[in-house]
């Protein structure tokens, strides 16, 4: 049933190979939480450079994450995981690998890699996945949300008109509503007098992968400002490479519960734009197992309602026609 | 399976962020849509009376949707901004597009009715009325399903379904309100006809939907929905057995199914945002799915409770 509409099964985004050209070569986020320290400087530097107001301070309880979640107000999230399991797959020291270049020590030198504690802290950088087949894109009504020429996604915010049916189509909950009142903050002037006594900005927001950094020949914000590269920024089909090469050897120096996550392009979004390595499965940092854009099924769900709507038609014509008039 | 792993216990989606509007939309399109093919095949079939009835009553209908959906957006005096592209890839687009169609043809013919003027032209109106008026009663079934939100994806096959089988209810009970026991036999029979096509849906969705399913028996969703059932019921059942007689029975009758209808709407409405807010039924299926297609990377340790079955160790 996809036949009936724009999009196609894996593969490219719909729609970005008519940039002809000025398509640029995907780019994307790999982010590798296994050399993630939880500094933030991720979270500082997007909300600084992207103008983001801030919207109010709680202390969660949740280990470092006072942040909770990716919104209207926050494009990049660290979360942050204690687990009573050690870092690394073997109770014995692995004896094979040598101590890897670079000084980091490999985990003969420390046992299980938790210092003999049993514990381990995850952190992971989240952010929007950027997809190839994206929802929010895809049931967008006015076209406020478009593949760019460097195949992210973007809200358009002089077009967003604040419908919120992107927020549920994201399978990740990346997009929301930006709730602020518009005169403070965020530097929203309406166009109009307030309307309807609205005194919020209204508008749905996320992150544009610096859309305009990009533009000028840079890379986004987060990834500039991470000191680890656990934030890496580049052409994707790269990025996926090196993803592999990564995931190769954290699996040969053993590390518990190593994967990628979003690199498959034959997954229910067609692969993430911006995809990740885990140490744990994807529900432990919040993200969903195994995510299907909801339009996937749009076809037919359109061919359902079009026969209900016969049905409809039908039934109510046959009750006039066949009963009385009392 | 009793263990489903989640992110503090925090949403894996987010909730939808639409406010009473919405819910009340989609009674108020239904009846709309619904009602114009009533006025068109009553006044096909000789009923003039009930066949204006329901015209004024679907043009005010498709009057007041508008408004609804225009105050529910985050920039309001954007609202045009939907019509700015055709896009089938999106149930609001297309649905503003099917209303902005429905409600101008309704309301057209219902002013040309009104001053007994144009006949040809509101003819014509209605016949297109009649023809946008059930893609209007049920695209919002595909709108909610349409999303991420487990209680409405997982609905998909029924949706479109129940919403047409609950404006069918409400357009008939509409009409029934208003006019004259004498003429309203097919709209009292719609408006039956309506709520139980409605209850062996409702019923259906449910045991399809299986684990999300318990939503419509808790919180607001549970109480919505017993409020459908029990309105809806007992005004059909008034309808059926006064209904024909007596023109106050008529009256409640009809106004009872109507307040079902959109407790109906508000149960589907309340289920959606409950199921978004539980991570596990985002996350249960997702992980069972990924099981089957492979399984779980995550490792088990001595000392660690044992995963559940299926999982990769």
């Amino acid at each position: 049933m996809s036949a009936v509409l724009p999009m196609q099964p894996t593969g490219e985004p719909a729609g970005w190979e008519a940039y002809g050209d000025d398509k640029h070569e995907r780019v994307g986020f790999f982010t590798d939480t296994s050399v993630c320290i939880g500094c933030k400087a991720c979270e500082v530097a997007c909300k600084e450079w992207n103008l983001i107001p801030q919207d109010g301070q709680e202390w969660t309880g949740h280990s470092y994450d006072n942040t909770g979640e990716l919104d209207a107000n926050t494009w990049r999230h660290v979360a942050f995981v204690e687990q009573e399991k050690p870092l690394y797959r073997t109770l014995e020291a692995p004896t094979a690998e040598p101590s890897a270049p670079g000084g980091k020590p490999s985990p003969s030198a420390t046992g299980n890699g938790d210092g003999g504690t049993g514990l381990r802290w995850l952190m992971e950088s989240d952010v929007c996945k950027h997809c190839t087949h994206a929802g929010c894109l895809d049931v967008c009504p006015t076209g406020s949300l478009f593949r760019t020429e460097f195949g992210t996604v973007v809200i358009q915010a002089d077009i967003c008109n604040g419908c919120g049916y992107c927020v549920p189509a994201c399978p990740f909950g990346v997009l929301d509503k930006r709730e602020i009142p518009s005169t403070q903050d965020s530097g929203y002037k309406p166009d109009l007098p307030s309307f309807l006594g609205k005194q919020k900005d209204g508008r749905v927001w996320k992150c544009t992968l610096c859309y305009d950094r990009l533009r000028g020949g840079h890379e986004p914000a987060c990834a500039k400002a991470c000191p680890t590269k656990s934030i890496q920024f580049g052409p994707l089909e790269e990025l996926r490479q090196r993803a592999d090469a990564r995931l190769a050897k954290l699996e040969s120096e053993g590390w518990n519960g190593a994967q990628l996550y979003g690199r498959n392009p034959d997954d229910g979004v067609g692969g993430f734009g911006a995809f990740f390595l885990l140490l744990d499965d994807p529900e432990v940092y919040g993200l969903p197992p195994d995510p299907v854009v909801p339009t996937a099924k749009l076809g037919e769900m359109w061919l359902n309602m079009a026969t209900a709507a016969a049905a409809l038609m039908v039934g109510v014509v046959g009750v006039v026609a066949l009963g009385g008039r009392r | 399976m009793s263990e489903v792993r989640s992110y503090y216990g925090r949403p894996v989606i987010k909730e939808p962020v639409w406010t009473w509007e919405i819910p009340t939309y989609f009674f108020t399109g239904g009846v709309s849509g619904a009602s114009s093919v009533l006025s068109l095949s009553a006044k096909l079939f000789g009923n003039e009376k009930l066949s204006k009835r329901a015209l004024y009553i679907g043009a005010a209908f498709d009057a007041v949707s508008p408004l609804l959906l225009i105050s529910d957006l985050g920039r309001p005096e954007r609202f045009h901004h939907m019509l700015r592209v055709f896009k089938v890839t999106s149930p609001m687009n297309v649905g503003a597009w099917v209303l902005l169609v429905n409600g101008g043809a309704s309301n057209t013919a219902a002013v040309l009715e009104l001053l007994g003027i144009l006949k040809p032209v509101k003819l014509l109106a209605e016949l297109v009325a009649t023809f946008f008026g059930p893609p209007l009663a049920t695209y919002t079934g595909v709108l909610v399903a349409d999303t991420a939100v487990p209680a409405w994806h997982e609905g998909r096959h029924e949706l479109p379904w129940l919403f047409g089988a609950s404006a069918t209810a409400s357009a008939g009970a509409a009409s029934t309100m208003f006019m004259d026991p004498g003429d309203a036999g097919p709209a009292r029979r719609l408006a039956i006809g309506g709520v139980i096509a409605e209850g062996t849906l409702v019923h259906a969705m449910e045991l399809r939907l299986g684990e999300v399913g318990e939503v419509y028996h808790q919180g607001a969703a549970g109480k919505f929905s017993l409020a459908a059932k029990v309105l809806a019921g007992g005004g059909a059942a008034l309808l059926a057995t006064k209904g024909r007689r007596s023109r106050a029975a008529a009256t409640l009758g009809g106004a009872m199914v109507c307040a079902g209808e959109l407790c109906l709407r508000w149960a589907v409405f309340k289920a959606g945002v409950q199921s978004a807010r539980d991570p596990k039924y985002t996350v249960k299926p997702q992980r069972e799915r990924a099981d089957r297609n492979g399984g779980s990377k995550a490792t088990t340790f001595p000392g660690e409770p044992a995963a559940p079955a299926g999982r990769g160790a």
